[in-house]
């Protein structure tokens, strides 16, 4: 079981900065995020893409916040559970609540702040009737384990990086790789389409334009899929595995059944005080929230995280004593020991 | 100012006339999230970078529209549900010639 005072779900900007403003308070965070990496829609939908409306950065590209987030909140020691989504939720007697994810891992603390953004990143499955009775037995739409490729027939389809690098890598390991695409054309790093274009030549990629998954094959497993290709008479193709790379999209998942009040896909907070949900313990900041004059910007995250950690702490110590005191005047001070602050003004007497 | 009627036709089939303004930089996805004909967070996902498809729609009337940008197109291309006529709605702009437009939005995926 892994403890901690803040337990954010949604590792984004908004979640990353709940970091900073909680250690301020001396309150220890751990993050639970379903992407492998840190930054949210930052990393995972647009890292190269410039932002304009981070104060004091007139351009700042979405990865740079991420990285400059992780370099802010670095001596706060967040903990993160990466790859992993949050599934349920339960209140303790003692008022603390557990937080489970798909893979079993538990997580607890007094106070949980749903930073989830849009929610969590699934990836988009096509629009196959029998699909989802093949997921796990042939059908992946992640790879997490590449040996279980090896000397296997591999259909993969999709278009972009994700489509046309495993397909690469794959091409050292399976039996054999089959590309499957819409178009004649890939959206990919040119390098990535190149080493396509040389696998295919050379034989040891399959690659078959312009053309679609009509239909998956098989009893309990793949033993085929049926592939059309434009304008002629869909065949069958015996293969072992099926990966459709089609990207993510984000889904509200499992948080909608947590009992908390929602609308409009977003989860209703108090945002005259601190931003809790209608179970107290439990906010709701950045993206996933809404209330009257909702604006779902990264900075409106930033201050709503802030006063949130405020409202956390009277909750975790009511009894302790507080003023809010400035970064400059107070310094920063780690977990990890180190401490940042203002330097002290040189006095010395002119003779 | 100049406004311009647009008929669109949500995903429950309803066709909805609706008045665009041409002068507040607004994209087609932009207008139908403001007359929110399509719930909040189902359409305009990632704000409109052409790096989803929440706001395909198809163009039934035979307006000029401006020209594909290589990232509509392949975003397109990995979509579902795409027809002939697909369009991502946040890659076009709301201009005067845009006058008795009609769009029906694709499915959600």
């Amino acid at each position: 079981m892994i403890t901690t005072d803040i337990l954010i779900i949604g590792a984004g900007p908004t979640g990353l900065f709940t970091v900073f403003e909680a250690g301020l308070l001396k309150l220890k965070c751990h993050l639970i995020d379903a992407l492998p990496q840190p930054g949210g829609q930052c990393s995972e939908i647009y890292p190269k893409k410039p932002i304009y409306d981070i104060p004091a950065y007139p351009e700042i590209l979405a990865g740079d916040l991420t990285t400059n987030l992780m370099e802010q909140i670095k001596q706060f020691e967040p903990g993160f559970t990466l790859g992993e989504r949050a599934d349920t939720i339960e209140k303790q007697e003692d008022g603390t609540f557990v937080v489970t994810t798909n893979k079993g891992t538990k997580h607890k603390a007094p106070v949980v702040a749903i930073a989830g953004g849009l929610g969590s990143f699934e990836p988009r499955k096509p629009k196959l009737e029998n699909i989802t009775k093949f997921e796990d037995n042939g059908v992946e739409y992640i790879i997490k384990e590449p040996e279980l490729y090896r000397d296997k027939n591999v259909v993969i389809a999709g278009g972009g990086d994700s489509a046309l690098d495993w397909s690469i890598f794959l091409s050292d390991v399976a039996k054999s790789v089959t590309l499957v695409h819409r178009r004649n054309e890939f959206r990919g790093a040119l390098d990535s389409v190149e080493k396509v274009q040389e696998l295919k030549d050379a034989g040891k990629i399959n690659l078959i334009t312009p053309a679609e998954i009509k239909g998956i094959l098989g009893e309990d497993k793949v033993t085929g899929v049926l592939i059309e290709k434009k304008g002629e008479e869909p065949f069958e193709l015996a293969t072992d595995h099926f990966i459709p790379l089609f990207g993510l999209s984000p889904k509200l998942g499992p948080i909608a059944n947590w009992g908390l009040e929602i609308e409009k896909n977003a989860i209703k907070v108090n945002n005259a005080l601190d931003y809790q949900t209608n179970i107290p313990g439990i906010y709701a900041i950045g993206d996933v929230n809404t209330y009257p004059g909702k604006l779902k910007l990264i900075l409106c995250g930033f201050h709503e995280a802030t006063l949130m950690c405020q409202s956390a702490f009277q909750r975790i110590f009511p009894d302790k004593k507080y003023v809010m005191k400035y970064t400059t005047v107070g310094g920063v001070e780690g977990f990890d020991g180190t401490k940042k602050e203002a330097p002290k003004a040189v006095v010395k007497a002119i003779e | 100012m100049q406004d311009v009627n647009i008929k669109v036709t949500d995903r429950n089939g309803v066709e909805h006339e609706i008045v665009a303004p041409t002068d507040m930089a607004m994209n087609l996805m932009e207008v139908i999230r403001s007359y929110e004909l399509a719930e909040e967070g189902t359409i305009g996902i990632c704000g409109g970078m052409a790096m989803c498809a929440s706001c395909q729609c198809y163009v039934k009337s035979d307006h000029e529209l401006p020209e594909m940008t290589d990232d509509e197109d392949a975003m397109l291309a990995e979509a579902f549900n795409v027809e002939d006529n697909s369009r991502l709605g946040c890659q076009i702009q709301i201009t005067p010639e845009l006058e008795g437009l009609e769009v029906e939005l694709a499915p959600e995926d």
